[in-house]
């Protein structure tokens, strides 16, 4: 094995093991909002580490963009589905207020009902 | 077979346990929400697995289904979060 290889196989051990901390991540933690935090490994870091596989193992300066395209689409999409889900869940009362050391959007949200039921 | 080869099988093994845990959460819930994230991360694992398949045969025909399955993976999960909020204010 070259050093590139030991690379590459470093980068595949790597993103595989971030899927599977999601997946651990899914199946133990405890209510959405950790859920997702241990949902983001794999569609960010995970799949950065395969596409630097795929570049050391392929070696072409063309490739180098598109793998970065690749990557910031992922890099900008991820957030804002995030975003949507936890807005959604946090309405839809999925969180579970007994876990959260602290609550901010509650405070916002009691302060906002009661300015509008004060006017 | 040779050193990539081994490493190569034993992170597809990781994957399958990884995509079967995800597998497990989407049939399990308990809520709508829990499973749309359950299957973003198994979408995340398809591409990983597209991604580790290109590096070891060396070519780059599935770059673009990558790409799809990231937009599939942001616009599916969009779609939901939509719904469920509109639901529960209607009810």
């Amino acid at each position: 094995m070259t050093i590139i290889d030991v690379l590459t196989a470093i980068c595949l051990l790597g993103g595989a093991l971030m899927s599977l901390a999601a997946a651990v991540g899914l199946l133990r933690f405890p209510d959405l909002m950790s859920r997702m935090h241990a949902a983001t490994k794999p569609q960010v870091l995970g799949l950065f580490l395969m596409l630097a596989a795929m570049g050391l193992q392929l070696r072409a300066w063309t490739l180098v963009p598109l793998l970065i395209v690749a990557w910031l689409f992922q890099l900008l999409t991820v957030p804002v589905s995030a975003h949507m889900v936890g807005r959604a869940g946090y309405r839809t009362k999925h969180r579970r207020p007994e876990l959260l050391s602290t609550d901010e959007l509650n405070d916002v949200v009691a302060a906002a009902v009661e300015d509008r039921d004060g006017n | 077979m040779t050193g990539l080869e081994i490493v190569a099988v034993i992170a597809a093994i990781v994957l399958s346990l990884a995509a079967a845990g995800t597998i497990y959460r989407i049939a399990a819930g308990p809520s709508l929400l829990d499973r749309v994230i359950a299957a973003d991360v198994l979408l995340a694992i398809f591409g990983a697995g597209l991604a580790m398949e290109m590096a070891l045969n060396r070519h780059t025909d599935n770059l673009a289904l990558l790409v799809v399955i990231s937009v599939i993976g942001f616009i599916g999960s969009v779609t939901v979060a939509r719904f469920v909020a509109h639901r529960k204010e209607e009810a």
